[in-house]
């Protein structure tokens, strides 16, 4: 792989006594759609923080379009972009006040056109003017996707997207995603438990379980290896430790 | 790099401490009880001083010499009160809300977040004493204005020392989390006995006066004593207070700065305010 969005070599983040990432490496491919899929406390969190820059690994190197994120990722955050339920905007602010402030923040240009487009875009023009704190879990995820889109992301890192959505939102995110991925090329990057998600969007699949990535490969890839039928089976099997003979090979060489 | 994205500016961006600035203003905009707030214990504080100055005038021959001395310090007193308050609030605000992760995804740097805290806290102190200090002129008469450009030093060092005392709450808050909230309210008044506020250091024990030395806001509320009892503006004393707050307030950013760094190393910008 030749020059890639995300290039991960050898993180390894250590918190006092827990080892939370232990010796990770991957790369991302400019324009695919990637999923750091595991347990929880595998790492992916952890992981996603290190490659915003919000935590400093212990150990390792991450380079994001070739920029060194851990000494120089003020000039690669402009390009870059962040969703999770987990992680709040101001509650007591509007929503088009919460986007104002973000989209400056970003430098965006000409932000009142653009912030037209992300509220039509994403269906959120008549929430404009109430209050984050007051809006739904459906309606909230929105809002943070359009903040996460304000600055038309080079790179999206997504935790979770679609949690605590009903089927019907989570799949108008997943094909606004889709959408917005297509048109742009941007490449995304998501931690998800759902995985009918990752069957439908991901290229390729990154497995962790207890701080490392112990598999890999496209979801068809990982059907086969595992012979199961579906992702969420792959899912336990990694997680019950049943890997497939080449992960368990590839573990056994590293240690 | 896209239509919609600006270039990365290479050491810090004025547009991003704006848009901290105005995600503050907002705040108060939307809640008149937070402005009222602002107001409400520097007017009640000048009140209560003003009466105990009627009071003590008819009483007390070193207050009749100068009847604004009460008011002036209680006011002085908040412009460092308040301006502690400020950065630290502005702060806790950012952690209340769990905004800490958010914020530090974007291009945002410390530094800059530093800036838009002691731009709030300057903009809530005009606010809270200006307004208070209004109120004292019809109420009791008195205008701490009339002390003149002196006042510009005196506001200017207490605010600063707020800052550095404030960056410094503001970098435990985030070492140790909202339990160690609490500092923002009590830390400062530990220093209301040693700075002189309502009465010369002279009286202090000599090794208080040692300490009071080191603080630049006993220098200033000396200083204003010299100004309103003896119509002298000391030099001397400005300029002690202006090389402590230099050293103060390098150490409060370094402070700050440095909890940043290790909140970077602990993963406490995304979970800190849970």
């Amino acid at each position: 792989m030749s020059d890639p969005a995300v290039a991960v070599r050898h993180a390894t983040k250590r918190f006092d006594d827990v080892l939370a990432v232990d010796d990770v490496s991957f790369e991302v491919a400019h324009g695919s759609t990637v999923a750091l899929l595991g347990g929880n406390g595998a790492g992916k969190t952890t992981t996603i923080a290190m490659l915003l820059g919000l935590l400093l690994p212990t150990r390792g190197e991450i380079e994001i379009f070739g920029v060194d994120m851990i000494r120089e990722r003020y000039r690669v955050l402009p390009r870059m972009n962040f969703s999770s339920p987990y992680v709040d905007l101001p509650k007591r602010l509007t929503v088009a006040e919460n986007l104002r402030v973000y989209g400056q923040l970003y430098g965006v240009r000409r932000l009142g056109a653009r912030l037209r487009e992300v509220a039509e875009a994403l269906d959120i023009g008549a929430l404009l003017k109430r209050r984050y704190g007051e809006l739904s879990s459906g309606q909230k995820t929105r809002v943070t996707l359009a903040k996460a889109l304000l600055n038309e992301p080079e790179l999206l890192l997504l935790d979770e997207p679609t949690a605590s959505l009903d089927p019907d939102t989570a799949d108008w995110v997943r094909s606004y995603l889709e959408r917005y991925r297509d048109r742009s090329g941007a490449t995304l990057l998501l931690a998800s438990h759902n995985m009918t998600e990752v069957e439908r969007m991901c290229d390729q699949v990154l497995m962790m379980r207890a701080g490392r990535l112990v598999d890999r490969g496209t979801p068809q890839e990982l059907l086969e290896r595992y012979g199961r039928k579906n992702m969420e089976e792959v899912f336990i099997d990694i997680a019950r430790e049943r890997l497939a003979p080449a992960a368990r090979a590839a573990g056994r060489g590293r240690k | 790099m896209k239509a919609v994205q600006a270039a990365a500016p290479r050491f810090g961006s004025l547009r991003r401490i704006g848009a901290l600035v105005l995600r503050h203003l907002y705040l108060l905009r939307g809640s008149w009880p937070r402005v009222l707030e602002l107001m409400y214990w520097p007017t009640v504080q000048m009140i209560l001083w003003g009466f105990i100055t009627i009071f003590l005038v008819g009483n007390s021959s070193w207050v009749a010499q100068a009847s604004g001395v009460l008011i002036s310090a209680v006011l002085l007193w908040d412009v460092l009160f308040r301006g502690q308050l400020g950065v630290s609030l502005v702060f806790l605000e950012e952690l209340w809300s769990r905004n800490l992760g958010q914020l530090f995804v974007s291009p945002l740097r410390p530094w800059e977040l530093v800036a838009a805290l002691v731009t709030m806290s300057l903009i809530r102190t005009l606010i809270g004493v200006g307004g208070a200090a209004l109120v004292a002129i019809p109420l009791f008469d008195y205008s701490v204005f009339d002390i003149g450009l002196p006042l510009i030093a005196f506001f200017v060092n207490l605010i600063v020392m707020g800052w550095s005392i404030g960056l410094l709450v503001s970098g435990l808050v985030l070492r140790h989390g909202l339990g160690a909230e609490g500092l923002a309210w009590f830390v400062v008044f530990a220093l209301q006995p040693v700075t002189g506020v309502y009465y010369p250091i002279d009286i202090l024990p000599e090794w208080l006066q040692s300490v009071a030395f080191f603080l630049p806001s006993s220098h200033v509320f000396t200083g204003m004593r010299a100004v309103l009892f003896e119509q002298v503006f000391r030099a001397d004393l400005l300029l002690n207070a202006v090389v402590l707050n230099v050293a103060y307030l390098a150490a409060g950013i370094a402070i700050f700065l440095y909890y940043f760094r290790v909140a970077r190393i602990r993963g406490q910008l995304l979970h800190v305010g849970e």
